[in-house]
């Protein structure tokens, strides 16, 4: 098995084969949900934890619609209905929610290395949800795993991730797996949002969305926040809109078997088109069907692993594998 | 006045206020040197302090320290922050007005130096804010606070934002001959940035803070420096841009002096990476060519001291997101030990160092220390250089582990300490050899 690590909290670092190693996992748990019982034993008495300090609809509901075919008991809790009103730290509720053995934690915070902190403190796997500006890879994979499925091989593409790279984690999840995966990226949006330091990290900046989505193979939206406004980040949403908003006249340039991605929610209008969010060359709902596959997959591996001497991790591998056969 | 008589012997006398690195025997009559006599020249009667294969180095000075008594004893208070300084060479320290009340009056600054009084060990020299409750609107009376014993103003930590307010005090400083430190950050360029600005930065998704915001401050308060003849000293130097500002302003004569802390020389924004809250201050730890530039300016003299900017934290303000850790890191107990790496290192050599840490500090804040000469106060260091030690936190006097050298190598440690002729500090483990005989 390719993918042996204890925790998820970033895509930055695993290498191709471990992407791969998830993402075939992934493809063979899809038709699990095609089915009549969408539900599998795999995780039977495993405990997942979705541990939400923002909201999220999608995400956590993704999370828990895979945990639970897979036979999983699932908690979830949001930071209002949690104890962090009263001001306890993330290392004690995460130390608090060890503290009754789950097997993994699935933890989302409006601060960037939130997943880190956890994963260093806590004994069973830590998926990370969304951390601040950092990364949000269950995310970047289900992007991975939508490209591959329409666009086969990842390596020799060209992919523009269009919109406000400097806050997003979105597109530094992608960023990382895709120059792994041997894509060429760009980075596309006002310099105030697609800072030079990119450059360096391998991506190619374009500070005009023609040039930017020219002979794209992949474009990939982002949201664009509109609390960003009166940051001085740009002058208004409005404009921000007439530069980089994804119309159909800027599909055209793009290879004419472009994909369109974004990761919700959407602003129409404002980042994307409605006609371009809902024409043909648009994968956004597979992206969100396959974001519960993927995540069915990335439990599999981290909860086997999860709190298990050598025996036990042996008897889950047999236990995935039969998930895996009967899926 | 003279008291009990001590000859530190056989030890390699380092002074830059008076001569080369020379072997010699220091002769202490109470609290003051008598003089440096040549080794074995004097009668062993009294005390002797066996110093053979040692170096002896004026106490170490370090201008910018933070006790945090009054208000958070829970980090340090001037008794474990004064022991902290003595373990680690350091006589006297400079301690900054953040606490709680701020030192911004007399009766402040004279609880501070009761405090230190009764804990005896290192000297305590206060700075002053320098805008009531360091809010950056309103002078603090210098003069009452420098009758009380401040030896400097600063609002560290607190940018002074209003230029206008910058030239009063500098201007009004002059009256006192008070030095003005200055801790140089744009807070509208820094954005509530946590780390430096940079690759690393947009990698974790943490708010970066530019060079910039430090450079267009020191550029600034140079400009107010010449036009006041107010004596500015920037606090913690770390980018290159701001060293290339003060070298220059330096070569047309503006006086204007600055400090860099050991981090600073060492450590880059790497080492933030995978969110080490112990590598978060500000200004924060910068690129290699910054440090590179810190180091050369250290070693040209652009950068007059190396102070620590001792920043105790308890572990759970530290144990937390990393945009919500606490800035600042502890320096005391490792200031000498990684003083003597740069010297290892070639970026300064040894008597450089001395003046840097020890005699040039005391000559900018103006406190008797920094120097062996006869009549100097007996305030002095024995180090065994060749002490190999691994940085431990867990062994620190200071209340705060919160360091970013923890578990780093060393060579070189302070063996005895003394203050005003009195041992207030020895490490036995160093060298079971060394002992004081009568």
């Amino acid at each position: 098995m390719a993918f042996t690590r204890r925790h998820l909290t970033g895509l930055r670092g695993l290498t191709a084969e471990e992407i791969a190693t998830i993402l075939d996992q992934a493809a063979s748990f899809k038709e699990l949900s095609e089915r009549v019982i969408k539900k599998a034993p795999t995780l039977r008495g495993k405990t997942v934890v979705n541990l939400f300090y923002e909201n999220s609809t999608r995400t956590r509901t993704s999370f828990e619609i895979a945990a639970k075919r897979l036979s999983a008991d699932t908690i979830n809790i949001a930071a209002s209905s949690s104890s962090v009103g009263k001001g306890e730290t993330l290392v004690d509720t995460a130390r608090n929610l060890e503290a009754m053995r789950p097997d993994v934690i699935v933890v989302r915070h409006p601060s960037s290395g939130a997943a880190h902190l956890v994963a260093r403190h806590v004994s069973c796997a830590v998926i990370n949800a969304g951390d601040g500006c950092h990364e949000h890879p269950t995310q970047a994979l289900l992007d991975l795993l939508t490209i591959r499925e329409r666009r086969g091989e990842v390596r020799g593409l060209t992919v523009a991730i269009v919109g406000d790279l400097l806050h997003s984690r979105v597109g530094r999840s992608n960023l990382h797996a895709l120059l792994t995966l041997g894509a060429r990226v760009r980075l596309v949006g006002p310099p105030t949002l697609v800072p030079r330091e990119f450059a360096a990290l391998g991506a190619e900046l374009h500070h005009d969305l023609p040039s930017g989505v020219r002979g794209a193979d992949v474009i990939m939206m982002l949201r664009i926040q509109r609390e960003r406004q009166g940051t001085n980040l740009f002058p208004s949403i409005e404009e921000y809109s007439q530069y980089f908003c994804l119309t159909e006249e800027a599909v055209r340039l793009a290879d004419p078997h472009v994909i369109i991605l974004h990761p919700g929610p959407m602003n129409r209008g404002v980042e994307i088109a409605t006609s371009v969010a809902d024409g043909p060359y648009s994968v956004i709902m597979d992206q969100v069907t396959n974001g519960v596959a993927l995540r069915m997959a990335l439990l599999c591996l981290l909860a086997a692993r999860s709190r298990a001497d050598a025996a036990t991790d042996a008897d889950a591998g047999v236990e995935i594998e039969r998930g895996v056969a009967r899926a | 006045m003279s008291g009990e008589r001590m000859i530190v012997s056989g030890g390699t006398i380092v002074d830059p206020a008076t001569a080369v690195p020379r072997p010699g025997d220091v002769v202490i009559d109470g609290d003051r040197i008598a003089g440096i006599a040549p080794p074995g020249s004097v009668s062993s009667e009294g005390r002797v302090l066996d110093a053979t294969g040692m170096l002896v180095l004026p106490g170490l000075v370090d201008m910018h320290v933070h006790l945090r008594e009054p208000g958070q004893e829970y980090k340090e208070t001037i008794a474990t922050g004064a022991q902290a300084a003595v373990a680690g060479g350091v006589t006297s320290v400079a301690c900054m007005a953040n606490t709680n009340p701020v030192n911004d009056s007399g009766a402040v600054t004279r609880f501070i130096l009761e405090q230190a009084a009764s804990a005896g060990l290192a000297r305590v020299y206060p700075v002053g804010a320098l805008s009531l409750g360091l809010e950056g609107r309103q002078l603090a009376e210098f003069g009452e606070m420098r009758r009380a014993g401040i030896v400097a103003v600063s609002d560290d930590g607190r940018p002074v934002m209003d230029a206008g307010l910058m030239r009063r005090a500098l201007e009004y400083a002059r009256m006192f001959d008070l030095l003005v430190i200055a801790h140089e950050e744009d807070c509208g360029l820094a954005g509530g940035g946590v780390m430096n600005e940079g690759v690393i930065a947009v990698g974790l998704g943490l708010r970066g803070v530019p060079a910039a915001a430090e450079e267009v401050m020191v550029a600034r308060d140079i400009a107010l420096a010449e036009l006041t003849g107010g004596r500015l000293h920037i606090a913690h130097l770390s980018t290159r841009g701001a060293v290339d500002l003060v070298r220059a302003a330096k070569a047309r004569g503006v006086v204007v002096s600055a400090e860099a802390t050991p981090h600073h020389l060492f450590l880059t924004d790497d080492a933030v990476a995978d969110y080490d809250t112990n590598a978060k201050m500000a200004p924060p730890l910068r690129s290699r060519a910054d440090v590179d530039a810190v180091r050369a300016g250290l070693a040209d003299g652009t950068i007059d001291a190396i102070a620590s900017d001792h920043a105790p934290h308890h572990r759970d303000e530290k144990d937390v997101e990393f945009e919500h850790a606490a800035n600042g890191v502890v320096g005391l107990e490792t200031i000498l030990g990684l003083g003597l790496r740069l010297v290892s290192e070639g970026v300064c050599d040894l008597a450089t160092f001395v003046l840097r840490a020890s005699t040039a500090p005391a000559r900018l804040l103006g406190i008797p220390a920094g120097t062996l000469a006869p009549g100097a106060l007996a305030d002095l260091v024995v180090v065994d250089p060749k002490r190999r030690w691994t940085v431990d936190p867990t062994t620190f006097r200071s209340k705060s582990r919160n360091t970013p050298f923890g578990g780093w190598d060393l060579a070189g440690k302070a063996v005895t300490v003394l203050v005003g002729g009195r041992v207030v500090h020895t490490d036995t483990a160093a060298n079971p050899a060394l002992r004081v005989a009568s």
